[in-house]
């Protein structure tokens, strides 16, 4: 009679969460893998427009941000409303700009310099007479590759 | 002397640790992609030629911009919706009909002799917007690209971002992308 009682002690069995700590870790090791760190704050705004027929920007490590827009409300007492280049993490003139293409050139070894894409990030509010002089510069330093970075949507929705 | 067994060490905070670094990435970690339209840069030259290689009006397609972000297209205003219908046209046009693969091309004697020689010339103001600038990018490069991809569904039965090799470089010189790009002027 006994062998068929039913086991005492009843309620739910606890759920080992001995797995757990792996469960999380796996999820921890696919975002280390994933993440790109912010390299600059941004100083501008910057709102980007869209468009359809865009391509990809491969090789991280071969392409150089410039970003275009107007600074950013914190900023607009010491260097005004005006829409400004931002290189790395500060404001800059724009014959500094030149320079800086040529340093970043020099960082990337010799074989992939021709590579080399500046990518343009402008705030869609920017008008095109800073957008020219920033693409009279990258042709004074001799780098012509470059890309306008976009957000991929339809251009006529608003 | 006899060993001691050693105290277990507990793993249970390993979870919180674990936990810890996960939303640190979780909040550090940005998952946009840049992308953007390429585009290439004619090289510096401090003394502009005297004389431009000739090159005949009919191939040129002229759109211009201006600052209130108004389009002109070979001189008649147009919306930026008709744009890439308009440039497809023109590309597509086959005056001298050395073009085979043109299909529906209307051979209007007034517009370009072929694709090889149709050239898009743009030019845009000082106060054209750059959201402007790059929806007419935009739509320039999908007339382009819609021409790409209906010869190659027509010719391969394939899309044309699938096509490699061979077949990709012959459907791109079948329309090159020719987009001339002049100084843009302060007219206001």
């Amino acid at each position: 009679m006994s062998k068929f009682k039913k086991k005492t002690g009843g309620g739910t069995p606890a759920i080992s969460t001995a797995s757990l700590p792996d469960i999380v870790f796996m999820l921890l090791f696919f975002f280390m893998v994933t993440t790109v760190m912010r390299e600059v704050t941004l100083k501008v705004e910057n709102t980007k427009p869209f468009a359809t027929e865009i391509k990809k920007l491969e090789r991280k490590s071969l392409v150089t941000y410039v970003y275009v827009g107007k600074p950013k409300a914190a900023y607009i007492p010491q260097v005004g409303a005006e829409p400004r280049v931002q290189l790395n993490d500060s404001f800059a003139r724009l014959n500094e700009l030149q320079n800086f293409v040529i340093t970043e050139r020099e960082a990337i070894n010799e074989a992939e310099r021709p590579l080399m894409t500046v990518s343009i990030k402008a705030d869609e509010d920017v008008k095109m007479g800073l957008i020219t002089d920033i693409k009279q510069e990258l042709r004074k330093a001799n780098s012509l590759k470059i890309n306008y970075s976009t957000r991929k949507g339809e251009v006529f929705e608003d | 002397m006899a060993k001691r067994a050693l105290p277990e060490i507990n793993a249970g905070s390993m979870a919180d640790i674990a936990f810890l670094l996960l939303i640190f990435f979780l909040v550090t970690t940005t998952m946009d992609v840049d992308s953007g339209i390429n585009r290439k840069l004619p090289p510096w030259e401090p003394e502009q030629f005297d004389t431009p290689p000739p090159i005949k009006k009919k191939n040129i397609f002229t759109v211009l911009v201006n600052s209130r972000n108004q389009l002109l297209v070979e001189d008649d205003y147009l919306d930026l919706k008709d744009l890439r219908d308009a440039a497809k046209r023109f590309l597509n046009n086959n005056g001298d009909g050395s073009c085979d693969y043109c299909q529906g091309g209307l051979r209007d004697p007034n517009s370009s002799d072929n694709p090889g020689k149709a050239i898009i010339s743009l030019q845009n103001d000082r106060g054209t917007s750059y959201k402007m600038y790059i929806s007419v990018q935009n739509e320039l490069a999908a007339a382009y690209n819609e021409l790409r991809e209906e010869l190659a569904q027509r010719k391969y039965g394939k899309s044309y971002d699938e096509l490699e090799g061979e077949e990709k470089d012959e459907i791109q010189n079948a329309y090159p992308q020719k987009i001339s790009e002049a100084e843009p002027v302060s007219l206001g």
